[in-house]
């Protein structure tokens, strides 16, 4: 059998496209990326036959997907864990309208927050949501549990969830292709009112929704994901969700003794689960994420068997597993491990050589000198490890776009000037509205919206406003005369920080925008200008 | 066969592609392979590290467990070492001993090289100096990745093939420059056998 090598974002990717996907939307954030990009660079992509774009945000990417499986085709939004709470207006919504096209929405989870600012386990959406939920052990099933994924969406009319975490998204593996399905046709909903959700009709839907319930979960001890694993030793039952089931059985390369749960689909699939319960003097529960199934175990009384797991200290309360932890809970031997020596020394993420962040940064410096600390409010993107060394220039970072909206706040608290610092991606994603919540109070804020022309932190997507900034400000209210670009390098210095300081000084809104293609794009384009010559 | 390889490096400096080449040159050899990389954040010239899991058998873990890799290759000493607690008390550490320098408490380099010294097994070797007299200080990473080539136990023509593959778009002298930097590295690392 032919694999090819993939990261487990690409396998999810190359799953859908052997779905049937005729179109996908994503806002890029790690750890889910690499599935959008995929899916940019196939030849189903570029054909035409299969839609792909970078969207405003998560919620956009959603909304256009469920426009998707209103016209009958299958479709899939991607995002990470975070961006499910700006697509959560959506998302709360899509299962009580019920699908028509199949829909899937893939959710990276960052546990240990390699590159997020939480690590809120996305397993608890698909319950908030009452739909199911997948977990793959592997990139294999992630890819596999693709057309499944799309099939039962329809034939369950609801939306379901992929759920991955850190690890799977960005660990290769060889996969064994299936076969390539054909798109849908497209069509309209059987009920033209599926689809409008009037209270009159969203009390039908929602009973609708509630009543497949039982189906829903039936699935999940049905469907033939979610495995048990006989084993003779039942002074232990162990659950493992997902790829904790990989650091379990690591630690038992000849074989488990201990009956062995590992559940990749949700809701819990019940029959299993109380298997697995009334046989084991003890449980186990292993999951990479919040304690979701055994806090579900456990209860409110927690009076039942005796239950290890991330509530009781036998595995840590935060953070992702690994084989080690999971040793230690089920207190294997662990060999003596190496100290790592003294001399090594912490060497954090920063700002490239040459980016124009820095210059920004330098100005901006330079003008808060006189005001103090306490007042640049700051997003998500590159431009926040300004935040550490040498740059030390910014004093928050919360959410998606709330650099412009605190700092509102701080001004209406009294905090004048208060500054507020956005890349231009982050300022499409999520800048726009605050921005006109400034504009209509006239709030003394100085919005510096630094413009590199791409989504730079995630290794440069498209970024949707391109072009657009200065006419998106001016629209919004702007007031001409406190909106200006300027180039953010060293020659320039003194004339931006005098722009800056101006600014500062105006009591209302105004737009600084500083200028300069990121350094890795410009090197990535020189390079393939240079390869094609 | 069964081989557990923490790579270790700084972010930019390409310690995908090292990972890349033993991963296809695994998977041509017809073995499980498991590759988890770095993504997002930390590639900002942060300290990255890739995990890299070959073996005859089906491979679980994505991640190798602490005190079980059988070989660190650091491209930069500091981050060789950084990944002490992964290796098994025999493993071997292979790293170069050119430093990089971004950010301003780097130790004294002599104090990080002694640390390398006095590991039982290691190889070192000032990588960039050799990959300069091949032609190309781009080929730094495969003189590393040949001198860790008597440690993972793959053919050598196993990794030919995955040059081809992974340079093929670039032309036969880059593939020959890599192969030649290969060779180079495993001459180093015989020095340390």
């Amino acid at each position: 059998m032919q694999k090819i090598v993939l990261l487990g974002d690409e396998a999810i990717a190359q799953g859908a496209i052997d779905a049937g996907v005729s179109a996908v939307y994503a806002y890029p954030g790690t750890p889910s990326t690499e599935i959008t990009e995929y899916v940019l660079r196939s030849k189903e992509h570029k054909s035409g036959e299969v839609v792909a774009t970078w969207t405003a945000n998560e919620k956009t990417a959603l909304e256009a997907a469920i426009g998707v499986s209103y016209a009958g085709k299958r479709t899939m939004a991607c995002m990470k864990h975070v961006g499910m709470n700006v697509a959560a207006d959506a998302f709360m919504n899509a299962p009580v309208t019920g699908v028509n096209g199949g829909l899937v929405i893939v959710s990276a989870d960052d546990p240990s927050m390699h590159s997020s600012q939480n690590e809120q386990d996305s397993r608890y959406y698909g319950k908030f949501a009452q739909i199911p939920v997948l977990e793959p052990v592997n990139q294999q099933q992630a890819y596999d549990m693709m057309p499944y994924a799309f099939e039962m969406s329809e034939r369950l009319n609801v939306p379901v969830l992929m759920r991955i975490t850190t690890r799977l998204a960005h660990s290769r593996a060889g996969i064994v292709l299936g076969e390539k399905n054909p798109q849908n046709e497209l069509s309209l909903p059987k009920n033209p009112r599926q689809f409008v959700l009037l209270p009159s009709i969203a009390r039908t839907q929602y009973d609708m929704l509630l009543n497949n319930m039982p189906n829903i979960e039936n699935e999940s001890d049905e469907a033939g994901f979610n495995k048990y694993y006989e084993g003779s030793d039942k002074s232990m039952g162990i659950i493992a969700t997902g790829i904790a089931y990989n650091y379990l059985m690591e630690n038992f390369p000849e074989g488990i003794d201990f009956p062995v749960l590992n559940i990749v689909q949700y809701p819990l699939p019940k029959k299993m689960l109380t298997k697995l319960y009334n046989e084991s003097d003890t449980i186990m529960v292993l999951e990479e994420g919040y304690p979701i199934v055994e806090e579900q175990l456990r209860g409110v009384m927690d009076n039942g068997k005796k239950i290890f797991g991330r509530l009781d200290g036998s595995l840590p309360r935060s953070g992702e597993l690994n084989p080690n932890l999971v040793a230690k809970a089920l207190k294997l031997e662990v060999p003596d491990i190496n100290t790592v020596p003294k001399v090594v020394t912490p060497r954090p993420p920063a700002l490239c050589a040459g980016c124009p962040h820095t210059d920004s940064y330098t100005a901006l410096n330079m003008v808060m000198e006189e005001f103090g600390d306490g007042r640049v409010f700051s997003d998500i993107g590159c431009y926040t490890l300004a935040a550490l060394e040498p740059l030390e220039a910014i004093n928050s970072c919360v959410d998606m776009g709330a650099s412009i909206t605190m700092a509102k706040g701080a001004a209406d608290a009294g905090l004048v000037p208060a500054v507020a610092v956005i890349g231009d991606s982050t300022f499409t994603h999520s800048g726009i509205t605050g921005l006109l919540d400034a504009v209509n109070c006239k709030s003394p804020i100085t919005v510096l919206i630094l413009d590199n022309g791409t989504t730079g932190m995630t290794g440069g997507q498209n970024s949707q406003a391109t072009g657009k900034i200065e006419d998106i400000c001016k629209g919004l209210g702007v007031e001409e005369e406190h909106l200006h670009v300027i180039n953010p390098i060293k020659k320039y210095h003194e004339e931006n920080v005098a722009v800056i300081k101006k600014e500062l000084e105006y009591n209302g809104v105004s737009v600084v925008i500083p200028r300069r293609e990121c350094v890795i794009t410009l090197g990535a384009r020189i390079r393939a200008a240079k390869a094609k010559s | 066969m069964k081989k557990d390889i923490v790579l270790g490096g700084v972010g930019g400096q390409g310690i995908l592609t090292i990972a890349a080449t033993i991963g296809t040159a695994a998977v041509g050899s017809g073995l499980f392979l498991k590759q988890s990389e770095v993504h997002g954040m930390s590639q900002r010239g942060g300290d990255v590290m890739s995990n890299l899991r070959l073996s005859s058998n089906e491979i679980y873990s994505d991640l190798i467990p602490e005190g079980k890799a059988d070989l660190i290759i650091g491209v930069e000493p500091m981050e060789a070492l950084r990944h002490l607690n992964m290796l098994k008390p025999d493993g071997w550490l292979i790293t170069n001993k050119k430093p990089f320098i971004n950010i301003p408490n780097y130790p004294e380099v002599e104090s990080v090289l002694i640390v390398v010294e006095k590991l039982n097994h290691h190889v070192s070797l000032d990588a960039d100096t050799i990959a300069k007299n091949l032609g190309s200080m781009k080929a730094a990473n495969m003189v590393m990745l040949g001198a860790a080539i008597p440690f993972i136990g793959l053919e050598f023509s196993a990794f030919e093939n995955a040059l081809k593959v992974i340079f093929g778009k670039k032309g036969q002298s880059i593939i020959d420059l890599n192969i030649k930097a290969l060779q180079a590295g495993i001459k180093e690392a015989e020095k340390f056998l």
